[in-house]
């Protein structure tokens, strides 16, 4: 545990630096991003076999490691990318950095938990931490609202969870999920009930339909460089509960949470397909667009098999990196000291910047997962998985909503390469952006000459 | 043989394209277009070696290039045989033109259009070397991106409707395709073709995953009535893209049958045999009489490609030698056919910038060398006898009357009608009354046009008086093609 450690302590001597330290933005940044660093170079040096500790209640494992190292590197891209917005923007208060680590920190209890009341503290922590990042704008209105908005079914979905988790402890009378997974069986009614309820919990966190609600709205109210967070990190630490839950507490129960998921998988793709139509906001149109993403992970999930969990954590991997580049785009659209977020703003933007609409092209088309970029492999690996269980309804909505999505990805390549150019966007200096828009293109284009390399890493998660 | 070629066959173009890109030319993009020219007749001559290099009397596959790709069973396999050479000569032959006639009729973002022809050019030969079924779904959907970038950056007005058309058919078509190779995956536990021809399918999958596949083929070949996104496409293309649509895209599906539909399900195949035979059929006349009717010369050819393709579809499955050889012979011929057609079309809207048929009228008065090339390509898209539309129109016919008397006179009356479209858009376009003004102004052939169209023109000549070399090439390869087909049935 001991890159949790280190992650604390920093937290809280970064928070006297900042407290101390009149105009110390600029330095807490950095040193956050030399905190993320070295995090990752403590996981990486650290033995890698399993070791439980606590009780039981905190686990290091291969699965959590990786994990952790995936929301590290990718809330280093996030931070680092979204500096100059958060600067023009006026959030650069220091807080800012400081709340993403103690997000993170509740992330890797999460991931690193094998007790529901470490599960929960962790969830909770990070939930507090995000309810302060969506309304961090506190002067605009959209930012409050959807901070608000946020807290209010965050929390009501967190009821849900706390009661579920009650509920399983009552009928089985333990809060391992070692042991819970014993005790469970068919015959005991009340804990699929409580199933049921964290099943709802764990939904909301990672915005899966019917419990999507809040998704486009809190995207698109937080400032840009909080949805762009808000799209990628917490997703990677509810999926990988989601996973962890399924694979050890409820491995007994399997089918009956496997129809849950299936449906609620269906009702992603769906509605992330059809919603994201008519969206005029880029913002907006990735939530719905993350919405059917997370539909297509838990389709990996649904499968109740180790390829199947093996393949959404492959996609949402490859999620990730596709969102980055999404979000880094919209920090180079700036036009008079404004960040521009409508579709319609990205009009014909490659006569006047080719380079940035030919890496809006390859992650769009990727995000529609078009061969032989590295979203098409995201998605094979998922019917792979999901054709191995001969689920071929879900497969083939699967599929037909992908060409549904198609639909409106092709829309913003129309915007940007048919129609006429309306905005010349500023010559912009945000190196990191830039960095991250052509790491992110870079490895989507070369991920087909080695498509196995995230599977060979994500083969060696689940040993055990 | 350890070198590459196939690997360097196909990624030659996408490398060069690199060059492209870095290249600086701001005002004539001479450097571009030189650039583009040089990788795209080197790769051309490339493939010349290749087939003359390539052992006819065989049906194995040759030049076989194997590496472990996603892991151990779904391979980066390819190699190529006496069916699919034909089709790899055909794209690198046809892209150096289309690079040609990009000259004259692109205007705006050169560069990057011959980007996109290049990177199309990679795709199209990887979906004819692929041995594996994952490889050939990657290329086979990864043409989309630079074909919807070409119809809607460089299209006509109606650009967007037709270039969405295009991409949400085909890919729509593809998915199904796309599950029927995973669950082929899961029951052979490889999407290696050449073991999957040796390992009988199941008979309860064969028919559902046979539909699977020709929902993908029949949208991209196009069969009637999943054909409408074609002349859409068509017409809104600029002549560049037409070309490769209707010479390269369009066999892709035809191809696919061959290489996949047939071999891996015969019993499948045997099934929807009557099947195929009225969605031919129908093609045939219904498209036939469709063409008549267009008063736009882009559309006119369109339909009467989908009307040549059914030919195609005809010929496969019917199963026999003639059958299977006249189709191919016929792709390879409409390929040429149809890129020579749209390529003078093309000729016209540079200079009228009209494609209707009522523009035009009399042109033989004014620009004698183009009517004459013209004349040439209307008559051999109609078949006939000493060009190369005539062999493969025969042959399918010959294979035809061997199955069914039925659909054999049908598809005879096609070719009358054929002839009626073909003859009647000449009689239109080429002599009649001059009733524009702006036709006497116009300008004959220049220089690169006449190479273009004088090529094309001498091959399609060239193939109608003397098939023996094409009919080598494949002969082998059908006849096993066939053998197993029948082999198969016997033991079921």
């Amino acid at each position: 545990m001991f890159p949790e450690i280190f992650l604390s302590l920093s937290i809280f001597f970064i928070l006297m630096v900042g407290v101390f330290i009149k105009k110390s933005f600029n330095l807490i940044f950095n040193l956050t991003s030399l905190i993320i660093i070295v995090t990752i170079s403590i996981i990486l040096t650290n033995p890698n076999n399993e070791e439980k500790i606590f009780l039981d209640s905190f686990i290091r494992d291969p699965f959590s490691n990786y994990f952790k190292i995936l929301i590290l590197l990718s809330t280093l891209f996030v931070l680092n990318s979204s500096k100059n917005f958060i600067i023009d923007n006026k959030l650069d208060k220091f807080e800012y950095p400081i709340i993403i680590l103690l997000s993170i920190l509740g992330m890797f209890f999460m991931v690193s938990s094998n007790d529901l009341i470490l599960f929960y503290l962790g969830l909770e922590l990070q939930s507090l931490s995000l309810y302060i990042l969506a309304s961090i704008d506190r002067d605009n209105l959209r930012s409050t609202e959807s901070g608000v908005k946020y807290f209010v079914l965050s929390a009501l979905s967190s009821g849900l969870l706390l009661y579920g988790c009650s509920l399983l402890y009552g009928f089985t009378g333990s809060t391992n999920f070692e042991l819970i997974a014993d005790q469970l069986n068919k015959e005991n009614t009340g804990a699929v009930f409580a199933m049921v309820f964290i099943l709802v919990g764990l939904a909301f966190k990672v915005s899966a339909v019917p419990f999507h609600m809040w998704t486009p709205d809190v995207y698109e109210g937080a400032p840009t460089s909080i949805t762009s967070y808000f799209a990628v990190v917490p997703k990677v630490a509810g999926l990988a509960l989601l996973i962890k839950f399924m694979f050890v507490p409820f491995s007994n129960i399997l089918l009956e949470w496997q129809t849950i998921i299936i449906f609620i998988s269906i009702a992603s793709m769906i509605l992330g397909a059809v919603a994201a139509m008519v969206q005029k906001n880029f913002k907006r149109l990735l939530a719905y667009s993350s919405i059917g993403h997370i539909g297509y992970a838990l389709a990996g999930v649904a499968t109740g098999s180790i390829s199947g969990y093996q393949s959404a954590i492959v996609y949402i991997s490859i999620y990730v990196i596709m969102n980055i580049g999404a979000f880094s785009c919209l920090y180079l659209l700036k036009k008079d000291g404004q960040y521009k977020e409508n579709i319609s703003d990205l009009s014909g933007i490659s006569k006047k910047h080719p380079l940035l609409a030919i890496s809006l092209l390859i992650i769009l088309f990727s995000l529609a997962g078009v061969p032989p970029l590295g979203g098409f492999f995201a998605k094979f690996y998922v019917f792979v998985a999901v054709l191995e269980k001969e689920m071929y309804a879900l497969a083939i909505i699967g599929l037909i909503t992908t060409v549904m999505s198609a639909f409106y990805y092709l829309k913003i390549i129309k915007t940007i390469y048919f129609d006429d150019s309306i905005i010349t966007f500023e010559p912009t200096k945000n190196r990191t952006a830039q960095f991250s828009v052509i790491a992110s293109c870079m490895i989507l284009i070369t991920f087909f000459l080695y498509p196995s390399i995230l599977n060979n890493l994500v083969n060696t998660l689940f040993v055990s | 043989m350890n070198f590459p070629i196939l690997s360097t066959l196909i990624f030659l173009p996408l490398i060069s394209s690199f060059f492209i890109l870095l290249s600086k030319d701001k005002t004539t993009n001479l450097s571009s277009i030189s650039i583009s020219l040089f990788s795209s007749v080197a790769t051309f001559f490339l493939s010349l070696f290749l087939w003359y290099s390539l052992d006819i009397n065989t049906s194995e596959f040759q030049f076989v290039e194997e590496k472990s790709w996603i892991n151990n069973y779904i391979k980066f396999k390819l190699g190529v045989d006496g069916i699919s050479i034909l089709f790899i000569v055909l794209t690198t032959f046809i892209t150096p033109i289309c690079i040609i006639s990009c000259i004259n009729s692109v205007k705006v973002r050169v560069k990057e259009f011959l980007i996109a022809i290049l990177i199309l050019e990679t795709f199209m030969i990887g979906v004819f070397c692929s041995l594996d079924l994952v490889i050939f779904y990657l290329f086979f959907e990864a043409g989309l991106i630079p074909m919807f970038l070409i119809i809607g950056v460089w299209g006509g007005p109606r650009r967007v409707y037709s270039a969405f058309k295009f991409f949400l058919f085909t890919l729509l078509g593809s998915v199904l395709m796309l599950v029927a190779i995973i669950v082929i995956y899961w029951l052979t536990g490889t999407t290696d073709i050449t073991q999957i021809y040796k390992i009988q399918i199941p008979k309860e999958y064969q028919n559902i995953l046979w539909l699977a596949f020709l929902s993908s083929f029949a949208v991209k070949m196009p069969m009637w009535p999943v054909h409408t996104w074609l002349p859409d496409a068509h017409v809104e293309a600029p002549t560049a893209g037409s070309v490769i649509l209707a010479a390269i895209l369009l066999k892709m599906a035809g191809y696919g049958f061959l290489r996949f539909s047939i071999p891996m399900f015969p019993l499948a195949s045997e099934y929807f045999t009557p099947l195929i035979y009225t969605l031919s059929i129908i093609a045939i006349i219904y498209t036939s009489l469709v063409a008549l009717m267009q008063d736009d010369m882009k559309k006119l050819i369109a339909y009467s490609s989908v009307a040549h393709m059914g030919y195609v579809t005809l010929g496969i499955f019917t199963l026999t030698k003639q059958g299977i050889e006249g189709s191919i012979y016929q792709m390879i011929s409409h390929g040429l056919i149809s890129a020579a057609l749209f390529l003078c079309v093309g000729v016209v809207y540079d200079r009228l910038h009209s494609r209707m048929i009522s523009t035009y009228g009399g042109l033989v008065n004014y620009i004698p060398k183009y009517s004459f090339l013209f004349l040439i390509f209307a008559l051999a898209a109609l078949g006939l006898p000493g060009t190369s539309g005539f062999l493969g129109e025969f042959l399918v016919l010959a294979g035809t009357f061997q199955k069914s008397f039925l659909a054999a006179m049908l598809a005879t009356f096609g070719v009358v009608l054929g002839a009626a479209y073909m003859l009647w858009l000449t009689k239109r376009v080429i002599f009649g009354v001059t009733n524009n003004s702006e036709i006497k102004k116009i300008n004959d052939i220049n220089k690169s046009e006449v190479v273009m169209l004088v090529t094309l023109a001498f091959f399609i000549l060239f193939f109608g008086f003397y098939p023996l070399p094409l009919i080598e090439t494949f002969n082998v390869s059908v006849n096993s093609l066939i053998n197993n087909y029948e082999a198969a049935l016997i033991t079921n």
